[in-house]
């Protein structure tokens, strides 16, 4: 790693944690938001071109408690406290079930529509939230990148953000190109007031020659603002209350693919899973949250021609540890399972489940690249050249989609 | 580079040390500004606000309780939260003298403790009480503060870290994001750390740490090249000692407080000498403010949503604990909606900085805000001046407005309340220039 490499992650780290864009520190190219607007208006989103979610798991799921190999005498032996009983999962065949709870996963890999990815990581795993979850979002774990895995893909096929909406209120590391950056969208939807104070509000937009950097940026996020509420103004589903925080942005998502709003990737998250002590608990509620949100999103997915189109990435910066700590949780470790979902998606097990014996200083060795899984998603859902977004990278994960 | 004027750089140091200006506070000098931020003094403004006690938080309801009781338990949690959150906001604006808050608060966010996990509002407000005073004085006394910190132990499984078997997070987390940062350890060192904390407890119900004696493990530990039976304050002052530990703490505070571009070499140099072996932050602070970075208009920062609101709030002299209850559950509205909410930083790597709080949502919810604070804000001076638009440049604290935004303010300058929230929005004042 070079000095400036190690200067930008540094600075890609301190200056985002997890859940910024330091990308928009070099936007320099002004967007044309009018162009693409009335495109969007005039034609909306083809019902045939696919829609990627994705899902980001913060905190460092449990691969293991996720995907369990129940009947695995090496897993009990590992963690007799946490590990689950071969009846207590939801059985999946090969000697692994599905944590419990996750039913509607199960539901969804029973009609062929929910493919799991074994032991996805990267080489040289890295045990910090912060550094691990960065490589997830730049793709780039050797050296280090300013720009998110699909801001990159947003830089590389034109200039209109809203191709992307991320569903919190910061935007995450991974839609933060060179460029461009994705939109963000509340999921209570977006409101400015009309009249004079609208106007002058934003009158706020105008580019100000020989204005400071950050001043610039902050009169450009006033006209972003202005374009996103014109496409994306009401909430996508008004009077209905779903049932949780992600539930609740799968539900915005869900509206805007509906309503052919021309992005064509989506970011939401769920937070929570570092779970050091007292897992099993934490973990089953979180997992549960995540399959009531995710399972009722893939049916009504499923009901509309748009909604085919679209496909869900599941992820977490890395697994834990094979062997249980003895708060009855589990310390950062390292490959873990990624799922993959939707009507266009080949159900059923990709790549090898790694060993639970032969283990790299007590962690799981990968069985599969994570960029190959995004060279997949990038070619086949957004229909972009993958070397454009992963320069260099040959690996793909063939068979995921049929 | 374009050198700040005298008056410019007053309001920077109260931007940067301080929650920004009140009224009078730039017709002072550099020096003496940077004198009073830095050097104590009685407040009594700090004094007429002082931390509520919001008793032990409510007892976890029982695997067996009904649904009923279970929200009871949170709703009140919740509202011991509440409280804290309120308060703090609250102190901020009313403290004469910002810089202690302003540190306390940055300190908050270096040593990021979310009451999500923690669930106990009092241990959160003793923390925050801990880092006040600390904020100023020794980053070494403050760093063995926080090791052994109630709140702390709990948000990192501190109580689940004893002798043979040892809990990693808080030992990692110390190294990589309090200390060292990535890089200057190894996983070893991370593990062997463990070791040296084990045995500290604390209780959501009692108000300090223990260490239990018989869970701390007394073997010898191989920490960072050094053997030895560390302890919690041992294993401290090793990381401390350590040569890349300065230069870490010293960029932290470069970054939220002078720009987000790393010092160069020289400066640096020159901070880790004023930090010196005592981890003095206050003298540090002072070398900071006489660098050339600080006084370079190009070395703007974005502020962040909290920093923002108690800046407004101090600016047009609304001051939170007077107002209504639901207005000021609006406000702490406003702040979530920004992405920013002081006691539930996202992770314990705390609060993103720069462009991350200029998204389409935290814009929205940037001009909700400004809109609340300009309907319970005292207007008339600017109702009055005859440069309506001026006027509450004067009152934010702002150097000079854009032709841009002078000419979006004319558009609202009738309505003293339309001007402010839209005043309070201008890239000018979003941003710390």
């Amino acid at each position: 790693m070079t000095i400036v490499q190690q200067v930008n992650r540094r600075r890609f780290l301190t200056a985002t944690g997890v859940t910024a864009a330091a990308a928009l520190a070099a936007g320099a190219t002004q967007v044309d938001w009018d162009r693409l607007m009335s495109a969007a208006q005039e034609n909306p989103l083809d019902p045939g071109a696919g829609v990627l979610v994705v899902v980001t798991l913060y905190g460092g799921n449990d691969g293991l408690n996720t995907v369990v190999p129940a009947s695995d005498p090496a897993y009990r032996t590992a963690r007799p406290e946490l590990a689950y009983r071969p009846e207590e999962v939801l059985d999946l065949g090969e000697g692994l079930g599905l944590n419990p709870g996750l039913k509607g996963f199960k539901s969804l890999w029973d009609a062929g529509e929910l493919a799991v990815l074994r032991g996805v990581g990267y080489p040289k795993p890295d045990h910090s939230h912060f550094r691990s979850m960065a490589i997830w979002q730049t793709a780039s774990p050797e050296t280090s990148v300013p720009t998110g895995w699909l801001g990159r893909w947003l830089d590389a096929t034109g200039d209109d953000p809203l191709r992307a909406v991320s569903v919190d209120p910061v935007l995450p590391p991974l839609l933060a190109g060179e460029r461009t950056a994705a939109a963000s969208l509340p999921v209570g939807g977006l409101k400015l007031p009309g009249g004079a104070l609208g106007k002058a509000f934003g009158d706020l937009g105008a580019p100000q020659p020989g204005e400071g950097f950050w001043q610039a940026r902050a009169a450009r996020s006033v006209t972003d603002l202005h374009r996103a509420v014109e496409t994306l103004g009401k909430p996508a589903k008004d009077g209905q209350k779903a049932k949780g925080e992600l539930a609740a942005q799968l539900d915005v998502v869900a509206g805007l693919i509906e309503a052919g709003v021309p992005a064509r990737a989506y970011s939401v998250s769920l937070g929570g899973f570092d779970t050091h002590a007292d897992e099993r608990g934490t973990q089953q509620r979180l997992l549960t949250e995540l399959d009531g949100a995710l399972t009722p999103f893939a049916q009504r997915l499923a009901k509309t021609d748009r909604g085919k189109q679209a496909t869900v990435l599941v992820y977490s910066e890395f697994g834990r540890r094979v062997t249980a700590n003895a708060s009855q949780g589990t310390d950062h470790g390292t490959a873990g399972p990624v799922f993959v979902l939707g009507s266009r998606v080949k159900g059923g097990f990709h790549g090898a489940e790694p060993s639970l014996t032969d283990l790299d200083d007590g962690d799981l060795k990968l069985t599969t690249d994570f960029r190959d899984v995004y060279a997949s998603l990038v070619e086949n859902v957004l229909g972009t050249d993958a070397g454009k977004v992963l320069p260099g990278h040959r690996g793909r994960l063939d068979g995921l989609f049929a | 580079m374009v050198v700040l004027s005298e008056r410019a750089a007053v309001r920077r140091l109260h931007d940067r040390l301080g929650f920004g200006p009140r009224a009078g506070d730039l017709d002072r000098g550099f020096a003496e500004t940077r004198d009073r931020l830095l050097g104590g003094g009685p407040d009594p403004g700090a004094a007429a606000t002082p931390m509520p006690d919001p008793g032990p938080p409510p007892d976890k309801p029982g695997k067996n309780a009904d649904q009923a009781t279970k929200q009871q338990a949170r709703k009140a949690v919740q509202a011991q939260a509440t409280q804290a959150v309120g308060w703090w906001l609250d102190r901020m604006v009313a403290a004469d003298l910002a810089s202690v808050e302003r540190l306390t608060w940055f300190w908050h966010g270096h040593f990021a403790t979310g009451e999500q996990k923690v669930r106990s509002p009092r241990l959160m407000l003793a923390q925050n009480q801990t880092q006040r005073e600390h904020a100023l004085g020794s980053f070494t006394d403050l760093a063995r503060a926080m090791v052994v910190d109630p709140a702390m132990l709990l948000w990192l499984d501190g109580n689940s870290n004893k002798a043979g078997k040892p809990n990693e997070n808080l030992s990692r987390e110390f190294m990589e994001l309090f200390t060292l940062g990535i890089g200057h350890y190894t996983e070893d060192d991370v593990r062997e750390a463990a070791r040296a904390l084990t045995g500290w407890t604390a209780k959501r119900d009692a108000t300090g740490a223990q260490l239990v004696a018989k869970r701390h493990d007394n073997g010898v530990k191989r920490i960072l090249g050094s053997s030895g039976d560390f302890d919690a304050e041992s294993f401290v002052d090793l990381v401390l000692g350590r040569p890349e530990s300065a230069p870490f703490v010293v960029g932290r505070l470069w970054s939220r407080l002078v720009s987000t571009t790393p010092p160069p070499p020289d400066t640096l140099n020159r901070l880790v000498a004023a930090y010196g072996s005592r981890r003095d932050i206050s003298a540090l602070l002072r070398a900071i403010t006489g660098e050339a970075a600080f006084h370079d208009s190009g070395t703007s920062l974005v502020k962040q949503p909290v920093e923002w609101l108690a800046g407004l709030l101090r600016a047009l002299g609304v001051r939170p604990g007077t107002l209504d209850g639901k207005t000021r559950d609006q406000l702490l509205a406003a702040l979530r909606g920004m992405g920013q909410v002081p006691f539930q930083p996202p992770s314990v790597g705390g609060w993103a900085a720069g462009g991350a709080w200029l998204t389409t949502s935290a814009g929205v919810a940037r001009l909700h805000a400004a809109q609340l604070v300009a309907a319970h804000a005292d207007l008339g001076a600017v109702s009055k001046a005859q440069d309506k638009v001026a006027a509450i440049g004067e009152l934010l604290g702002v150097d000079a407005w854009s032709d841009r935004t002078r000419t979006a303010l004319a558009g609202v300058a009738g309505d003293a309340r339309q001007l402010s929230t839209v005043a309070a929005c201008a890239p000018e004042y979003v941003v710390s220039g």
